[in-house]
């Protein structure tokens, strides 16, 4: 679908621009070069998310990181469709890491206890568990065992515990809002 | 004789057997030994879009526990490569990163000291066990089979941390590792896209409309069968076929299997010694053929 047709929300006040915000994202891993993206579209064009969705689109979060227009961008549910499949980062002229980008901000919407989709809490919660994101009950290590698979590696929860308080994460899982599905 | 650290990831263990026991079988067969982590958790790949510190740290962790062996890490699923390989990487080229990291790893006892190397399964094949061993290991060469790769995003790109010389607008690597099991592997539209699976979680809908293009092209180049290197991608086009076949009303039918189970197939093992019972999409016609057939 091309862009003309997307949903187009209400028109930008000037009082929602924040100039500041491109600085303090730049500063982040990933979102380095925001202030290089000078809109050519590559990113959007070669998505493959985009082909499909009518609201996911790349060239446009740039835009609005540029701005500033932080509230936007964080209570779009839209940001959580990126597939990390890397396509935008290879093809950008200017080298903008742009799925960086959408990284830096889904983190700034957990950190800020806005919105994260459930998915992530689930497979958080079975990590802390027992090591693996997915739960892995008991017959499947007896029917490893039966395949004549070597026993899985035991994970240590005490250190992957610690790593989860030590980078915040513990707190920000706790507090933020969660959403099930993502419409396109 | 090349000597790995095994990462398994967590989806392998959870849900797809079949790729672990395929790869051990044609790794021990062409010497590569492998040794078992020692201690594991997840890569931390699936925790990057809720805190990028957190999945260089976990990252980070697993390196650690690789150094400290002294070997090199052999990931099967593409999702592992990503994350290790990137933060390897990312580590032991930005000082003010490691620092950050190694400030975390102090809380449990480890630094990042850079001194090992992740490789995929695919890299391993090509680069350590060479392209003339794996000639020599196929025993009954598949030569009337005619498929279609599936690389997965994550062995091609960011091409700039990937590494290893792949292409990601026209991938060879997995296409090259076809070949040398005599089958042929066909050329078809939009190779090197994504399957979907990665927002699975969130939206169905998406997922499905690509991975059905994908399949649309690759029966359009008659492709009997769809190779791939990724435990999601394998999932997104094995265990969801019914599913996109349903929604679309389309019947495909298309077998998916992981490369070292063509390989294995080709070096003489047998379907049932390489997990081809747990595919979805039974690979009945295909088996035919190849035990049926000249080879």
């Amino acid at each position: 679908m091309s862009e003309a047709q997307e949903y187009v929300p209400s028109v930008i006040k000037a009082e929602e621009l924040n100039p500041k915000f491109k600085y303090e994202m730049s500063k982040k891993h990933g979102a380095e070069k925001i202030m290089l993206c000078f809109q050519c579209g590559t990113c959007t064009a070669d998505c493959p998310i985009s082909r499909f969705s009518d609201f996911y689109r790349p060239r446009k979060i740039a835009r609005m990181m540029q701005l500033g227009l932080k509230d936007r961008l964080l209570s779009d549910e839209a940001l959580w469709l990126c597939s990390s499949c890397f396509t935008c980062v290879d093809h950008c002229p200017q080298g903008v890491e742009i799925a960086g980008i959408v990284r830096v901000l889904r983190n700034l919407s957990v950190k800020e206890n806005r919105i994260m989709p459930l998915v992530y809490r689930e497979l958080a919660s079975n990590l802390l568990k027992g090591g693996y994101v997915y739960e892995i009950v008991e017959s499947r290590h007896k029917k490893r065992a039966e395949l004549g698979l070597p026993p899985l590696p035991k994970p240590n929860l005490e250190e992957i515990a610690k790593i989860f308080e030590i980078t915040g994460s513990s707190k920000m899982l706790e507090n933020v809002k969660t959403f099930e599905k993502v419409k396109s | 004789m090349p000597k790995y650290l095994i990462f398994l990831g967590c989806v392998i263990p959870y849900r797809l057997s079949s790729y672990e026991i395929s790869a051990r079988k044609v790794l021990e067969k062409l010497d590569v030994e492998l040794v078992e982590m020692p201690t594991f958790n997840c890569c931390g790949y699936p925790m990057d879009a809720i805190n990028h510190e957190l999945m260089l740290t976990l990252a980070a962790r697993n390196l650690c526990v690789a150094e400290k062996e002294n070997l090199n890490i052999l990931a099967l699923c593409n999702g592992c490569f990503c994350s290790l390989n990137e933060t390897n990487k990312m580590l032991k080229e930005d000082k003010k990163l490691r620092e950050e990291v190694n400030g975390h790893l102090k809380a449990i006892g480890m630094e990042f000291k850079g001194t090992i190397e992740v490789k995929h399964l695919a890299h391993v094949l090509a680069e350590d066990v060479g392209f003339d061993k794996i000639k020599d290991a196929v025993k009954k060469p598949l030569t009337n089979l005619s498929v279609a790769q599936h690389s997965g995003c994550h062995i091609l790109r960011p091409a700039k941390y990937v590494g290893h010389g792949d292409d990601p607008e026209n991938p060879t690597l997995l296409k090259n590792l076809i070949r040398l099991t005599g089958a042929q592997c066909l050329d078809y539209m939009d190779e090197s896209a994504c399957c979907g699976n990665p927002i699975i979680g969130v939206n169905e809908e998406v997922p499905f409309q690509m991975a059905k293009e994908k399949l649309d092209h690759i029966r359009a180049v008659k492709a009997q069968a769809l190779i791939t290197a990724c435990p999601f991608c394998h999932m997104m086009f094995d265990m969801n076929q019914p599913r996109i076949e349903r929604a679309f009303n389309e019947k495909f039918g298309i077998p998916v299997l992981h490369y070292p189970q063509l390989l294995g197939l080709a070096m003489g093992f047998s379907p049932d010694e390489l997990g081809l019972g747990e595919l979805r999409v039974k690979p009945t016609e295909l088996l035919n053929q190849i035990q049926g057939g000249k080879s």
